[in-house]
């Protein structure tokens, strides 16, 4: 294989491995094609890091040769000269920094080579989903979660005014697409065709939500090319007024500000104007994308790792990095989005630009805001799986790289990393209103980079197809929802509430997500602990209540309680 | 006493935050200013920091009240004279002159006289020195304070080292700040350490004092572990500079053998003061932006001055238990940063005063008995505003920044420092009346008014941590907390208490505390029950008692109120999320009032 041609040294005695907040380790460091070992010398038996070589993002090498230029470069390593050494930091894009002191010069040197040659393969077939072949899985296990053809049919809200549309089946509508769409019932193929060439990427309206209160629909798209001469497509007008009554309003959310959205004319672009699409209403909210949020990210990443414990340098920083307020502006859209679906009862279309950043992060929110469904464990994987996997969200450009590297920087972008943001921002102000926990969110950061997993490759179907990324890898999706996963992830104190939650937005209510940026640091210890303690509270009250063999749907306790109050009550009469 | 009475009829309450307004009744009573909608809002006189009337708009007076405990309401009163009417009542009203205004001579819990001593008796600081160990063969209970003859502003009972004679006490006393000479406050058993406090020296440029010196010898003597003494002065070097051109000043390491001096650098009670108003200022911002907010955060400095304090309270833990180095803490008049420095240490340095009654007895101890001004600095009678400083409002912050650091060492959650915080101010118990024991035995305080901590007690289950193990404290003793700077945070749920839709809508705590005691309730009704069936002879076994159990619950379940849209006080207009005209400011939200307890809880 041509892994090898990049390892030159591949294994290396008595290195010590520095983690965060551990006591450096001794041991054997090993480099195959995709991970970094490194195994303790007391117990060879056991792998102390087991590192996905994608995982890495950054490499730092430094090296000292005390006594000169070692003599024999062939020598072999029990000849070493004593007095050259090495070291390589390892920034990974968990977030996670390691060191590997390296006795020798040479070794330290073909190591860290081997690690950025490695680490930064481009070709995804060659990647490690392509070789995990766990025993307790099988190729042949289902591949992702649902697929739009299911979705439509399960949905019965939908059949009286949608169709599915199979236009895109050969990806050639739209590239970033997937197969089938569920698009108005009125508007055949044709249109769609036509349409599809006025939006940018051909990514034309589609439906990603219908309100199980309402009927009321998010859909969402990408700009309309109008150009500077203000260039029409009747198709496309059509196709949105298909969506809503006569009688009634829609809004448009545009992830651009105005100006923005003024300026994009010049390039192309632009927005749909009122005179043509009479019954849509245009609201500009303007969200960060690509580069400022990818630099944001880099300014955040390093503000956490600052080692000097000034308050006054902390907080200039973390507003300096501007992080929250992209959470701010993330939460707010999706919350007006949901707000005009729920408490306004009108139908929204949003899109930025191309489609695949922004526009997925506010209905993907806005979905969790006003959907039950998709506060489930199973609900949430399916959610990501259609607005950000299914729906084109480019993963392999914007997670070639994260906050540590010093590459140029190209198509990346923490979009996807913003989501979990606002998530856990939402957990945290209902920590019962979703099925599973920090841990799951997590867990897909880590993922969307770095992964065993086949779901994150790519930027879209008909790439994953290309390659045969269905038949060749397994699904992360499905993986997690494995009873022994599952439960990692579970949220203990779940209580199915079947209203909006709406997240507070003010400044006071956002927080820094410590369990991510924060997430090497000392006190995660004592924070499992009590996590732990809860834990054990609700299992306790669950065998109580004798509640365990119903585990989906947790018991009102109180009416359990009054429950054995009555029958007191009747014993007391007998 | 005087009963003024005013009803005024059709007031709107503003929301702070959102435009949303409730209409009521506003009713003013000698001690409270009750505002009646579906529900009763009612702010104790006490609480209230300043009223203001805003210039008249087309809907009425507006009224604008800001409490002590961060409460900030926004009356619109129809009419301009009712406004008028309530404004001077309330100025009139919120500025008590002498204590037997006060709230608490008025206040009866409905006790009797031997359950009124009975409270008072609850906290007994000679058991507690008693409980650290002294006196010991190297400390002693000295009576040279008896009647308040060497120190009018210092607790009667007071501990030094045995080597201390009354001419060093009293020598000692005459050359500091006050009479407040060098006295025993925690001693740490393990190590035979003690954490002195005292005012600082009145050096100036050059003056010395043998009996000072001895003091702290005979201090330096009273430790055989380490001979060395810390003197940590808690003011900014440069403030105890200037302090020495007042003829005050800091000890010289020249003229004392074995102490090791350090500053520490905490700000003075004017510069709190005016930190804490420019951070309410800042969250108290309309339609605050997230920059604007950090920006403000840190500007304020209160995070800062948090830290600062904490680290205080660390370096002081290390020097006692690391070092097992004796350790003299002073600032100014050794009231306020010394109490601050010298509590948290303290608990960082013992687990017993992490626990409810425990943490009442360092209260009792290093902050009332040992005489923080709380009538001064919380303002409790009408005087200087130069004098009002949030210093124990800071220390019951550092206490909550560390039970997040640490959620299972505290017996205690939130909730238990915010109601604290709320009685500083309430006047309505005895405890934080005055500024000094000799003025509240004055005041005979003990005969006319009730202890707070009576009362918190026989409440104490709303306060409980429910995660907080004991066993914690067996393998962590000694708390050693980060001082990274983003394990500070911005205290939401104590300066945003009252403002509801800046809350988590639902609370692991408040859960958690509701499953736990279910669960207790249940096993305990299981047990009656199973009683009961034996006595009947009848014998079940528990799993037909559940299946019985659930059928029941199925019947029971309510049906689902399909208006209510909104989770725990969460609605769309609330966060005023959108820009969409007009569409649906009229439609009116559901009144859920569901606040977490402890909060927004009547005070009478």
């Amino acid at each position: 294989m041509e892994f090898s041609e990049h390892i030159k040294t591949a294994n290396v005695e008595d290195v010590v491995l520095k983690l965060p907040f551990q006591p450096p380790m001794r041991g054997t460091l090993c480099v195959t094609g995709h991970h970094l070992l490194f195994s303790d010398r007391a117990e060879e038996r056991e792998w102390q890091l087991l590192l996905l070589l994608r995982n890495i993002d950054a490499v730092e090498k430094s090296v000292e040769n005390l006594l000169g230029y070692p003599q024999h470069p062939k020598a072999g390593q029990s000849q070493r000269t004593t007095g050259s050494s090495g070291t390589i930091i390892i920034k990974c894009k968990d977030l996670r920094i390691l060191q590997l002191d390296i006795p020798g010069m040479e070794e330290c040197l073909n190591i860290a080579s081997s690690i950025e040659a490695l680490s930064s393969l481009e070709s995804i077939t060659e990647m490690y989903p392509f070789f995990h072949r766990p025993r307790e899985l099988s190729l042949n296990d289902p591949w992702g979660l649902s697929s739009p053809e299911q979705d439509y049919v399960q949905t019965e809200r939908l059949w009286d005014r949608w169709r599915l549309s199979k236009v895109n089946s050969d990806f050639s509508v739209c590239p970033s697409y997937p197969g089938a769409m569920i698009v108005p019932r009125t508007v055949d193929d044709d249109a769609l065709v036509k349409a599809a060439r006025f939006r940018q990427g051909g990514r034309f309206p589609v439906l990603c939500y219908c309100h199980h209160r309402n009927s009321m629909v998010i859909m969402r798209c990408s700009q309309p090319m109008t150009g500077a001469n203000r260039k029409r497509c009747r198709e496309d007008e059509l196709l949105l007024q298909a969506v809503i009554d006569e009688s009634e309003l829609g809004y448009v959310i545009d992830t651009r500000s105005a100006q923005q959205a003024q300026q994009a004319r010049m390039t192309g672009g632009g927005f749909e104007s009122k005179s043509f699409y009479r019954p849509w209403r245009r609201i500009h909210r303007h969200m960060e994308r690509g580069k400022v949020l990818q630099e944001s990210l880099i300014k955040l990443v390093e503000a956490c790792g600052d080692p000097s414990h000034n308050m006054d340098r902390w907080l200039s920083k973390l507003e300096n990095s501007k992080w929250l307020s992209h959470v701010h502006s993330a939460l707010s859209t999706a919350g007006l989005v949901a707000e005009c679906v729920e408490r306004d009862g009108h139908s929204v279309l949003v899109h930025g630009s191309d489609g695949t950043d922004t526009t997925l992060l506010v209905t993907s929110l806005a979905q969790v805001i006003l959907d039950p469904a998709s506060r489930t464990f199973r609900g949430f994987l399916q959610l990501l799986e259609r607005e950000w996997v299914q729906a084109g969200h480019p993963f392999q450009q914007r997670c070639a790289r994260s906050a540590h590297s010093h590459a140029r920087l190209r198509q990346e972008c923490p979009s996807f990393v913003l989501l979990l943001d606002c998530m856990w921002q939402i957990w945290r102000q209902f920590p019962l209103a979703l099925e599973f926990s920090e841990a799951l969110l997590l867990r897909l950061a880590q993922e969307a980079y770095a992964s065993d997993y086949g779901t994150f490759l790519c930027n879209n179907e008909q790439e994953r197809c290309t390659l045969g990324v269905k038949e060749n890898t397994h699904c992360l999706f499905q993986f997690l929802l494995r009873c022994s996963e599952r439960e990692k992830y579970i949220n203990p104190l779940y209580e199915p509430t079947e209203l909006a939650i709406w997240p507070s937005v003010q400044p006071q209510s956002l927080q820094l997500w410590t369990g991510l940026f924060l997430r090497w640091t000392e006190h995660a210890e004592t924070m499992a602990e009590a996590r732990e303690e809860i834990w054990t509270i609700i299992k306790e009250h669950r065998e109580r209540t004798g509640a365990e063999e119903t585990t989906h749907t947790p018991p009102t306790h109180r009416d359990t309680f009054t429950a054995v109050e009555n029958l007191m009550d009747e014993l007391t009469i007998l | 006493i005087e009963a003024i009475r005013n009803t005024v009829e059709q007031v709107k309450l503003l929301d702070r935050f959102s435009n949303k307004s409730t209409t009521g009744t506003l009713h003013l009573t000698a001690t409270h200013l009750i505002f009646v909608e579906s529900n009763a809002t009612s702010i104790l006189h006490h609480h209230i920091a300043s009223v203001e009337k805003l210039s008249l708009t087309t809907s009425g007076c507006p009224l604008l009240i800001q409490c002590r405990n961060f409460r900030v309401v926004h009356f619109v009163v129809p009419r301009e004279r009712d406004c008028h009417d309530v404004y001077s009542s309330l100025l009139r009203l919120l500025r008590p002159v002498s204590y037997d205004e006060l709230y608490a001579f008025s206040y009866n819990p409905k006790q009797n006289e031997q359950q009124r001593d009975e409270g008072w008796q609850l906290i007994d600081l000679g058991a507690e020195f008693e409980r650290m160990g002294v006196p010991c063969d190297q400390w002693q209970l000295t009576d040279v304070n008896r009647d308040y003859k060497v120190c009018e502003t210092y607790p009667r009972d007071l501990y030094v080292p045995i080597t201390a004679s009354k001419p060093i006490i009293v020598g000692s006393s005459k050359f500091r700040s006050k009479g407040r000479f060098p006295v025993l406050t925690y001693f740490y058993q393990e190590r035979k350490a003690a954490v002195c406090r005292c005012s600082q020296p009145l050096s100036g440029f050059s003056a010395r004092c043998l009996e000072d010196e001895h003091m702290l010898q005979a201090i330096s003597k009273a430790n055989h572990n380490n001979r060395y003494v810390y003197v940590m002065d808690t003011r900014p070097k440069l403030n105890a500079l200037a302090n020495r051109a007042a003829g005050k000043g800091y000890e010289n390491e020249d003229n004392y053998s074995n102490i090791r001096f350090q500053f520490v650098g905490i700000e003075n009670i004017h510069v709190m003061r005016s930190s804490l108003q420019k951070l309410l200022e800042v969250v108290g911002t309309r339609s605050l932006s997230v920059m604007d907010y950090l920006v403000g955060l840190e500007n304020s400095g209160w995070l800062r001055h948090i830290k600062a304090i904490v680290d205080a309270a660390i370096f002081l833990t290390k020097a006692v238990t690391v070092e097992g180095a004796s350790v003299l803490v002073h600032c100014s008049d050794g009231w306020d940063r010394t109490a601050q420095v010298c509590s948290l240490g303290a608990l960082l340095m013992d687990p017993y005063y992490r626990t409810i009654k425990g943490f009442m007895v360092l209260i009792e101890k290093d902050w009332i008995s040992f005489g923080h001004k709380f009538a001064d600095r919380c303002d409790q009678l009408d005087g200087d505003p130069k004098e009002v400083s949030p210093i124990f409002t800071q220390f019951l912050e550092c206490v909550w920044q560390l039970t997040e650091q640490f959620p299972q060492a505290f017996q205690f959650s939130e909730w238990f420092l915010i109601q604290i915080h709320e009685h500083i101010h309430s006047c309505q118990f005895g405890n934080f009346l005055g500024n000094s024991q000799r003025q509240r035995e004055e005041l005979q305080l003990k005969e006319r008014t009730y202890s707070l901590w009576d009362h918190l007690l026989s409440e104490q289950q709303l306060y409980l941590n429910p995660v907080y193990s004991p066993s914690f404290a067996e393998t962590h003793p000694v708390l050693e907390p980060s001082t990274q700077p983003w394990n500070f945070k911005f205290w939401r749920n104590m300066y945003h208490q009252f403002d509801r839709s800046m809350h988590p809508r639902q609370s692991i705590l408040k859960n958690t505390v509701m499953l736990k005691e279910n669960s207790k309730e249940l096993e305990s009704t299981v047990r009656e029950l199973q009683a009961k069936l034996q006595k009947f002879g009848v014998s079940t076994s528990p799993l037909e008692l559940h299946s019985q159990q659930k059928e029941q619950a199925q019947e029971d379940t309510p049906v689902g109120s399909g208006e209510e849209r909104t989770v725990e006080g969460s609605s769309a207009t609330e966060n005023g999320y959108g820009e969409i005209k007009g569409s649906f400011g009229s439609k009116s939200e559901p009144a859920i009032v569901s606040l977490e307890f402890g909060v927004a809880r009547m005070t009478c």
